[in-house]
């Protein structure tokens, strides 16, 4: 009788012991399992010249502000390439958390660009497993030069470029974010009718962070296509990311001048074992415009 | 032998009314804020899980770290991947107790003040805590608020320099929950 009386307040007492425990683990079952999304896949929407799945959050205005310098090989008498300064002024516009159009220009041929880039997929866990993330990009450049022949007719298309992106990536650990792009480059004029107008490459990049501040980010391009524009080479640049609060600072180096997409992926001359390489920087600033409800 | 036969049926009914007085939500309000000369920052959380059981006093909550909405997306951002990061811990939660259970007449509809202590795991770290809020009874449901402040060193929340200026060294944290009669 009075061991069952023991035993009895024994359990009563460790149940009132785990009575927390319990009631957490009740919690839990009670919690419905939800999709985590994956985020911060990369920092910026530039891997280094090209694009990331990244877009600006819906109501987000992202300015960039991009310079590639001249060639570092060119010396002390140019400074290593810094008497030579190329810019690309960009805007971004979160119309929705999945959908961003943004413009540029580019003192590169005084390019004026529009691209319109879609989430179509977010990597996530739980109860929606999705192993990538991908988000399309297609976009348009417009040369603007003065006709350097005005006594022939000049078509407005023939300055036109378009390029069309599938970008997927994978952010495979906190440091690590691995991208492939299939890209294909359309060009209405080219030099010669030996350069083919449609431009198929694929590009991989991908981001390492060394600091919760700072990643080194890495992109190739790969052109597929075998009649390109003689003395072109593909694209190949490294950078780092700094981030500081509302501010994402770029360095890279680059073996192109050129920072709108259609351009670094058919008028890339540098070669990386000549030396040709560009230094280049870039920051961008978020702006919040709009906040969604 | 009929001693046991009471006791047992004496526990059995117990249990069976500490089933009957659980109160759950899953739509908690957590709400923190940050407060320097800089900028003011808040985040809310509405899926914040709790349960009360008003037997024993005991109280837990369970709250997602991703689900703190922020003003501004890429401070939400920062603050999942970089400062609490929610990869890593992507949970907080608290296991408590009221104190002063016998000052509080859940039968009556009414205001209390309750006093409650407990253990808050965020980022990993566990810290003791204690806080006093209030609660009403109310047509067969309980409101709880509490406001209680939170040293983000406590938990091991680094800051960067850089933006030390913009966010306070001590946080308020505002809960409201309404709890409704849990059956199951």
């Amino acid at each position: 009788m009075k061991t069952l009386f023991l035993t009895i307040s024994l359990f009563f007492a460790c149940s009132l012991l785990n009575a927390q425990d319990d009631l957490m683990d009740l919690l839990e079952s009670e919690t419905e399992e939800t999709t985590d999304y994956t985020i911060a896949t990369f920092k910026s929407i530039r891997l280094v010249n090209g694009h990331t799945i990244e877009t600006p959050a819906h109501g987000v205005m992202q300015m960039l502000i991009s310079h590639r310098f001249g060639r570092i090989n060119g010396g002390l008498y140019e400074l290593f390439g810094l008497d030579q300064a190329n810019i690309r002024v960009g805007l971004s516009y979160g119309v929705t958390d999945w959908l961003t159009i943004g413009v540029g220009r580019s003192n590169v041929f005084k390019t004026y660009d529009g691209y319109a880039k879609a989430k179509l997929l977010r990597q996530s866990t739980g109860k929606r497993v999705m192993p990538f993330s991908v988000t399309a990009v297609a976009g348009i450049a417009a040369n603007s030069l003065r006709f350097q022949d005005t006594t022939r007719e000049n078509f407005f298309s023939s300055r036109l470029d378009y390029y069309y992106q599938i970008l997927i990536a994978r952010k495979f650990s906190e440091r690590l974010s691995i991208q492939v792009m299939p890209t294909m480059v359309h060009q209405n004029l080219v030099a010669t009718r030996d350069i083919q107008n449609d431009l198929y490459a694929v590009g991989i990049g991908g981001r390492y962070k060394l600091t919760k501040g700072v990643s080194l980010n890495a992109e190739y391009y790969y052109r597929l296509t075998e009649q390109v524009a003689p003395n072109t080479t593909n694209s190949f640049a490294i950078g780092f990311d700094i981030e500081t609060g509302g501010h994402v600072f770029q360095l890279m180096f680059a073996n192109s001048r050129n920072m709108t997409d259609n351009l670094f992926l058919t008028e890339t001359t540098g070669k990386w074992d000549n030396g040709d390489i560009h230094f280049g920087f870039a920051i961008s600033r978020v702006f919040t415009v709009h906040r969604p409800k | 032998m009929k001693k046991s036969i009471i006791l047992f049926s004496m526990i059995a009914l117990m249990s069976v009314s500490l089933q009957a007085q659980k109160y759950f939500t899953r739509t908690g309000t957590l709400t923190f804020f940050s407060e320097t000369p800089a900028e003011n920052i808040e985040a809310t959380n509405n899926q914040t899980t709790s349960f009360l059981d008003i037997s024993t006093g005991d109280m837990v909550f369970a709250v997602l770290m991703k689900g703190f909405q922020f003003e501004k997306a890429l401070m939400q951002e920062h603050f999942n991947e970089k400062y609490v990061e929610s990869d890593k811990f992507p949970k907080a939660q608290f296991k408590g107790k009221i104190t002063n259970l016998d000052e509080i007449d859940f039968s009556k509809d009414g205001k209390y003040t309750a006093k409650v202590k407990g253990q808050l795991t965020i980022h990993g770290v566990t810290q003791e805590v204690m806080t006093e809020g209030t609660i009403e009874v109310k047509d067969g449901l309980i409101l709880a608020n509490a406001e209680f402040p939170l040293a983000v060193a406590d938990y091991d929340i680094k800051i960067p320099k850089l933006v030390e200026d913009n966010i306070a060294k001590e946080l308020k944290v505002t809960a409201v929950m309404k709890y409704e009669e849990y059956k199951k």
